[in-house]
């Protein structure tokens, strides 16, 4: 299979196993692109991208900004609080406005659940969902499973747990579906009013107890605690949050095997995991980056060359 | 589809071997030369005439990449077939060296054009030669023709020339398929 079954990316729901796969093979040949002295090819020099982020974001936004110019398209970049939205335009009107300018392809970050569905049903554009609400976030999720890939060979049979804020993680969600589809099992780990009462129904498992968890997996994916999210307390302190499930060295430290420790970033240091755990050998989150980089790059590629071209 | 034999495993012998001594013959030592066999099926080639290098005529230390042109291809979004990309294995400096391009058959030039293109990310070469085992002349795109030929070529444009491999298709042959 060389192409993917999707016009959109939208969500690692709606993707197949071997569509995953093929951007994990595609990503390998764009990982090696980065490394090299010219870290730029020209594939999509005829090809225009509307990075819109309706939230604010640092690394996805620059992640998806480098990894367009890596591929030389072009690319523009709105942001909602320095622009229209403010004013009361609509969200369709706000994206076909930008679409007259004859853009291809818009790579969305939106505070609702579900936006970038919404879009791609009312638009003739591709679109990559950057993070939508407390739904999806797409490709984050491939480059921790390509992360973890990268590290331990393969994805398939390893455990993987995911600890923290559950319930307001898009973060969480698409690792959960992208984990299964790659054959991993996963458990979550947090406090209980954070995890969703449909956990069970993804077929997780909830373990209370983080050394238990960590006991268990191969792999261990730090979430951090979503305060703007939380509109009302779900623990009593960051203080205790971080004595119950944040991790420290002398955790890690007194388990029997090495773990591999994971954080989608921005870290809260000294509340999900300690400065030293995030710094240590163990933790890869700094692969994680760099990785995101060569996914994305895979992801665009892939659906541009969906978009066929008109000679006109 | 009928398919004819244009070289067979004797013949394809005999061209490696002139091929190998023509490169000698403008490289020398190899000291300041790289090969570069263009994926996915100059690589193929290029293995031969280094083993043959080596093996037959003493030359040590021959530097062989493989470079995939998959993102530099001026067809992205206008094939009908999606493109499929390869590994490229470049582990040393093309800055001042002479280098010489691998691929089994050259046909519209558009490949070369890419891989002219591609080799930039790795540094400035002093020269960049061209090497294939078939040339199709009279079909080309692109004003590009090959410093060293195995075997020239004339068919028209619903024939395909097959290279075929010993290490990857069971034989050496060069057929020219009708389709």
């Amino acid at each position: 299979m060389s192409e993917l079954s999707v016009n959109h990316l939208l969500g690692i729901k709606y993707i197949t196993e071997d569509d995953i796969q093929l951007i994990f093979e595609t990503a390998d040949h764009f990982k090696e692109v980065i490394n090299r002295s010219i870290k730029k090819v020209p594939s999509l020099r005829d090809i225009t991208i509307a990075n819109l982020f309706f939230e604010n974001s640092t690394r996805t936004r620059l992640s998806f900004e480098l990894a367009e110019k890596r591929l030389s398209a072009d690319v523009i970049n709105f942001s909602a609080a320095s622009s229209s939205v403010k004013k009361g335009e609509t969200l369709i009107d706000t994206v076909n406005n930008i679409l007259s300018m004859k853009v291809d392809m818009v790579v969305m970050r939106h505070p609702n659940a579900g936006a970038g569905i919404f879009l791609s049903r009312h638009i003739n554009a591709s679109i990559v969902n950057a993070g939508d609400g407390a739904h999806e976030h797409p490709t984050q999720a491939l480059l921790d499973c390509f992360s973890i890939r990268e590290k331990l060979g393969d994805v398939a049979g390893k455990k993987v747990v995911i600890v923290g804020d559950i319930l307001h993680s898009r973060v969480a969600l698409s690792n959960i579906f992208a984990l299964q589809k790659l054959g991993a099992k996963v458990k979550v780990c947090g406090p209980k009013t954070l995890i969703p009462k449909y956990i069970n129904k993804l077929g997780v498992e909830v373990e209370g107890n983080l050394r238990k968890a960590l006991e268990w997996c191969d792999v261990a994916n730090m979430l951090r605690v979503q305060n703007e999210r939380m509109d009302i307390s779900y623990f009593p302190s960051t203080r205790e949050y971080a004595q119950q499930f944040g991790l420290t060295k002398q955790l890690l430290n007194s388990l029997n095997k090495e773990i591999i420790v994971m954080h989608p970033g921005p870290i809260n240091r000294g509340v999900e995991i300690t400065s030293d755990v995030a710094d240590s050998k163990q933790s890869i989150i700094l692969d994680q980056v760099q990785n995101g980089v060569a996914i994305r790059m895979a992801v665009i590629y892939l659906l541009a060359s969906k978009i066929k071209h008109h000679e006109d | 589809m009928s398919q004819k034999v244009l070289l067979n495993a004797t013949e394809i012998n005999i061209a490696l071997h002139r091929l190998a001594c023509q490169l000698i013959e403008n490289h020398d030592s190899f000291q300041n030369t790289v090969l570069i066999g263009i994926q996915p099926r100059g690589i193929f080639l290029a293995e031969r005439l280094k083993k043959i290098l080596e093996s037959d005529y003493k030359i040590a230390n021959i530097k062989l990449g493989y470079l995939d042109i998959t993102f530099y291809r001026d067809d992205f979004r206008r094939s009908d077939k999606p493109l499929e990309a390869n590994t490229t294995k470049i582990d040393f400096v093309v800055e001042n060296k002479k280098v010489v391009f691998i691929d089994d058959v050259l046909y519209t030039g558009r490949s070369i054009r890419s891989a002219l293109t591609a080799i930039q990310s790795f540094g400035r070469p002093l020269e960049i030669e061209l090497l294939t085992l078939i040339d199709r002349r009279f079909s080309r795109h692109l004003p590009i023709q090959p410093d060293y030929r195995g075997r020239q070529v004339d068919a028209i444009n619903n024939e395909k020339v097959k290279v075929c491999w010993k290490e990857n298709d069971g034989e050496d042959a060069v057929y020219l398929v009708e389709r």
